[in-house]
């Protein structure tokens, strides 16, 4: 019974995890075309902020929810105007130079910074059920998530902005011939999914603590799940984490980690070859 | 002659092979022969983006399987060309099972670019995560981080004890070098080749022409894995040593700036990149500066500037051998995938 | 007379439209058929479900009585149904000698493989050798348009399909085109869409009239022209369909 509920705990956990990593990503590619090879040194970055400024004195939760998303947000708005934007509507070019991008910033992070890991301690102590201890700051993260999610879907849905933000997508000439500048929505997506993955290593930082070379740790997951997803964004990603997680976690649990991600990839390449076009495609059709 | 010209660059690949020996210290020729093996890693790269539009971000992961898969059966045989065979046949095996799913599941251009990273990630975690003595395979112990140590080097064929001198492993390296480019542009002029290319330029008019542009993207796609197996086996022979570092994003990132840099479409400007970067590489490397830092500004700076088509008016007038770069889009070879947005 | 295809049912939906709907459509060895029909008609997509460019959403295509479910595009080029889209799609960055000998090369080997060549570039005009080694993308719209017909043509079709062969061609340009298209009518069955009146009746006996996804008149181009239907739907359109059809 403990047992199971443990298992069901780093279910939950899998499924945030994969989540909260892909969400940033996922937005900027399902808005914009745009794959972001330097996601995963956003979430470096994002962890780098979080855990300086909690070492300066700042409370760790406002380090974390705030600074972090914050700093990579300013970050992500610098790299749009002078990467992305010169190159959009160019797949694979763009994916280049966020390749160098993500090295750059490695090279830069490690110039800075050093090449040691620096770390915070994780807040809130564990709870035990039965013989299992389990960390309260996980189950937190599992709630912050779902929160994200939710607001994501909010804002994509319910929200002006999120509808422009759609039309924009849908048809950029029209939202223009409507007086919408998709120059400056793209700017602000890009942002926002820079912020995103900011928070994400804010979040993380606690748990793994922060290196240069960090994000390689996460980006094959985050890519497997948001190419996994399809085009539909939140839905689509959640979805894939959804499917996805409960695999990692119970492959972790009987053999290892790396088991567990490979068991990922091979799952997300054996779907991808009946779904081409990701589980949206599921419901969005097409050839 | 324009057949012969093409072929022209296998001279001062072999006339460095001849003379290099009685130039180049002991140090000098090792150096060197691990930049011909890199070299020769970036040509099968540089063959399937340049002349299939397959762009494979994964190629560090052939190579380094290539590099184990040497290390692996010359550690169990006691004999090196038994385990170049493995080590070409290995990667070249895996790219067939990967290409199924990916050219036959049609996946789209930057899918199969993000995948095949994965593919090489997965194996960077998995080949760090044997440190434990009970993954070995045989006698081969896979020793996590630190890679598989004291790999024999060459041998005659069918004489395991003699092993090769430096000198001729450097020529060697640079033999093979030079024959495989040959090879390469032996394809590129046969039928196949051209068909390649009309993949390239047009997937869609290919296939209504009736050629099966999947089984071409195979095939160009084993090519390249077999070519970058062939350069792992004998960067691990030159070294002795492989470790997971042959699959890092570094190792990924090296192969693509090459191309970039020596101009996609070629095969000579990559090769030549190569040996550059390399060489720039090293010097960095002992003057202390972040190598991350600098070649990561250079690919953004290379992508950008390609983009607005100022590369070849620079680079081009100093690489005689590349073609200049034909559109805009300079990365995107496959129009079909521009086209569906995906 | 055989029939060399035969649809039956043939539907292909977007979302909610349906651009090709309930499609019976037989046409027989060696004929020439023109496929009319205003804007949006569904024409372009009937002829990308033939290829399977697009997927049909329900229907059969019959080929030579071999069902075509399933085969995917370069399987049914190999059975010899070859297209040209109405959008351009040639090989921009090759020379034109190296586009043809592409489309020639699935057909033919050793050296006929170079006569073929050399004689479909002289009967689509392209004779000199700068010519020939022009690149694609730098010839004009009426070259490109002839350059993908001379592909057609080596490939040695047994059904064409033309979708707007002559879109964008002055008079002169067009005569010439059906001068091409005859030539390859010799040999191959072919379907042909166009706006162009004049050039429909230089070449075809019998015409299938498209309208919103369906067969609305197939009859010779005569009757058509007179139909009240055929009338009604071009009325008010740019397409207006002369009360005598033009003779050369
Ligand atoms: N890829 C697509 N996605 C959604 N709708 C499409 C697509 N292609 C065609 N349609 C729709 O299907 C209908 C038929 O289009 P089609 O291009 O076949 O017409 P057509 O007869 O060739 O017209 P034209 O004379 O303008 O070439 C139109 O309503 C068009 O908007
Ligand atoms: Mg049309």
């Amino acid at each position: 019974m403990d047992q199971t509920i443990v298992l069901l705990i780093a279910i939950a956990n899998n499924i945030a995890l994969l989540t909260l990593i892909s969400l940033g990503l996922a937005i900027i590619f399902g808005m914009m075309r745009v794959i972001n090879f330097a996601h995963g040194e956003f979430i470096m970055l994002g962890g780098y902020a979080t855990v300086l400024s909690a070492n300066h004195g700042i409370n760790l939760w406002i380090a974390m929810l705030v600074v972090a998303p914050l700093t990579v947000g300013l970050i992500g708005f610098v790299v749009e105007r002078l990467i992305i934007r010169p190159l959009y509507g160019q797949i694979i070019t763009t994916m280049l130079a966020t390749w160098g991008l993500s090295i750059f910033l490695i090279g830069a992070v490690t110039t800075i910074f050093g090449n040691t890991v620096l770390g915070v301690s994780a807040p809130l102590g564990n709870i035990t059920i039965g013989v299992y201890s389990v960390s309260i700051y996980q189950l937190v993260l599992i709630a912050i998530t779902a929160a994200l999610v939710g607001a994501c879907l909010f804002v994509l849905n319910r929200t002006r902005w999120g509808l422009i933000a759609r039309g924009t997508v849908q048809n950029p000439t029209m939202a223009s011939a409507i007086g919408i500048d998709p120059t400056r929505v793209y700017a602000m997506t890009f942002m926002a999914g820079a912020a995103l993955s900011g928070l994400a290593g804010g979040l993380l930082a606690p748990l793994s603590g922060v290196i240069p070379q960090m994000g390689a740790a996460y980006i094959a997951r985050a890519f497997v799940t948001v190419i996994s997803g399809g085009s539909a964004m939140v839905i689509g990603t959640l979805s894939a984490a959804g499917i996805l997680g409960p695999t990692v976690a119970i492959l972790s649990y009987a053999a290892t980690p790396v088991i567990g991600e490979a068991a990922l990839l091979l799952l997300a390449i054996g779907l991808l070859r009946v779904l081409p076009r990701g589980i949206s495609g599921l419901w969005q059709g097409g050839r | 002659m324009e057949r012969l010209k093409s072929y022209a660059f296998v001279l001062p690949i072999l006339l460095l092979a001849a003379i290099g020996p009685s130039v180049f210290e002991m140090f000098g020729l090792v150096q060197i022969s691990n930049f011909a093996t890199m070299a020769l890693a970036v040509l099968g790269l540089a063959f399937v983006w340049g002349f299939l539009g397959v762009l494979s971000l994964g190629h560090a992961a052939f190579f380094g399987l290539g590099a184990y898969a040497y290390a692996i059966t010359v550690i169990n045989l006691n004999e090196s060309s038994f385990a170049v065979m493995a080590a070409i046949a290995v990667p070249a095996l895996f790219s067939v099972v990967l290409g199924y799913f990916l050219f036959f599941g049609r996946v789209s251009d930057v899918y199969l670019g993000v995948i095949t990273l994965c593919v090489t990630l997965v194996l960077y975690n998995f080949t760090s995560a044997t440190a434990d003595p009970s993954y070995h395979i045989g006698a081969a112990p896979l020793g996590g981080f630190n890679g598989i140590t004291a790999v024999p080097q060459l041998n005659w064929p069918g004489d395991a004890e003699q092993f090769l001198e430096v000198e001729t492993t450097f020529r060697i390296c640079l033999i093979v070098l030079a024959l495989v480019y040959a090879a390469l542009v032996a394809l590129r002029r046969s039928s196949v080749g051209r068909i390649m290319v009309a993949v390239r330029e047009s997937e869609l008019r290919s296939e209504l022409l009736g050629y099966d542009v999947r089984l071409y993207k195979m095939l160009g796609f084993s090519v390249s894995a077999a070519v970058a197996g062939l350069a792992g086996a004998l960067f691990t022979a030159v070294n002795g040593y492989v470790g997971p570092s042959a699959f890092d994003l570094n190792q990924a990132s090296q192969f693509l700036l090459w191309v970039i840099a020596g101009g996609l479409g070629g095969l000579a400007g990559p090769v030549i990149a190569s040996f550059v970067f390399q060489y720039v590489s090293t010097y960095l490397g002992t003057s202390g500066v972040n190598t991350d830092l600098v070649f990561g500004a250079i690919i953004m700076l290379f992508v950008l500037l390609k983009v607005r088509e100022r590369v070849p008016a620079l680079w081009g007038r100093v690489l005689q051998f590349r073609r200049p770069a034909r559109r805009v889009q300079a990365f995107t070879p496959s129009a079909r995938a521009v086209e569906s947005g995906e | 007379m055989t029939a060399i295809l035969e649809t039956r049912g043939l539907t292909r939906r977007f979302g909610g439209v349906v651009a090709v709907d309930q499609i019976n459509l037989t046409v027989n060895e060696g004929e020439l058929r023109c496929l009319i029909g205003p804007n949006g008609a569904g024409k372009s997509t009937l002829f990308k479900c033939l290829t399977h460019q697009l997927k049909p959403s329900s229907g059969e295509i019959r080929f030579n009585g071999r069902d075509l479910k399933g085969l995917a595009p370069h399987r049914i080029a190999r059975m010899g149904v070859a297209i040209k889209n109405q959008i351009p799609s040639v090989y921009g960055g090759l020379s034109v000698r190296e586009n043809i000998w592409l489309a020639a090369r699935r057909t033919h080997y050793g050296r006929a493989l170079d006569t073929t060549v050399a004689k479909a570039l002289t009967e689509i005009g392209f004779e000199t050798a700068e010519r020939t080694a022009a690149k694609v993308d730098a010839l004009s719209h009426a070259h490109r348009q002839w350059m993908e017909l001379g592909m057609l043509l080596v490939s040695e079709p047994k059904l064409a399909l033309l979708d707007e062969p002559t879109a964008g061609m002055t008079r002169d340009e067009m005569l010439k085109t059906v001068r091409i298209i005859q030539k390859l009518n010799q040999t191959s069955t072919i379907i042909v869409v166009e706006h162009d009146l004049e050039f429909i009746s230089l070449l075809a006996k019998r015409v299938t009239v498209l309208h919103r996804g369906r067969v609305l008149v197939e009859d010779t181009m005569d009757k058509v022209a007179q139909n009240p239907a055929v009338r009604q739907i071009y009325l008010g359109s740019q397409w207006q369909p002369p009360t005598s059809v033009p003779v050369q």
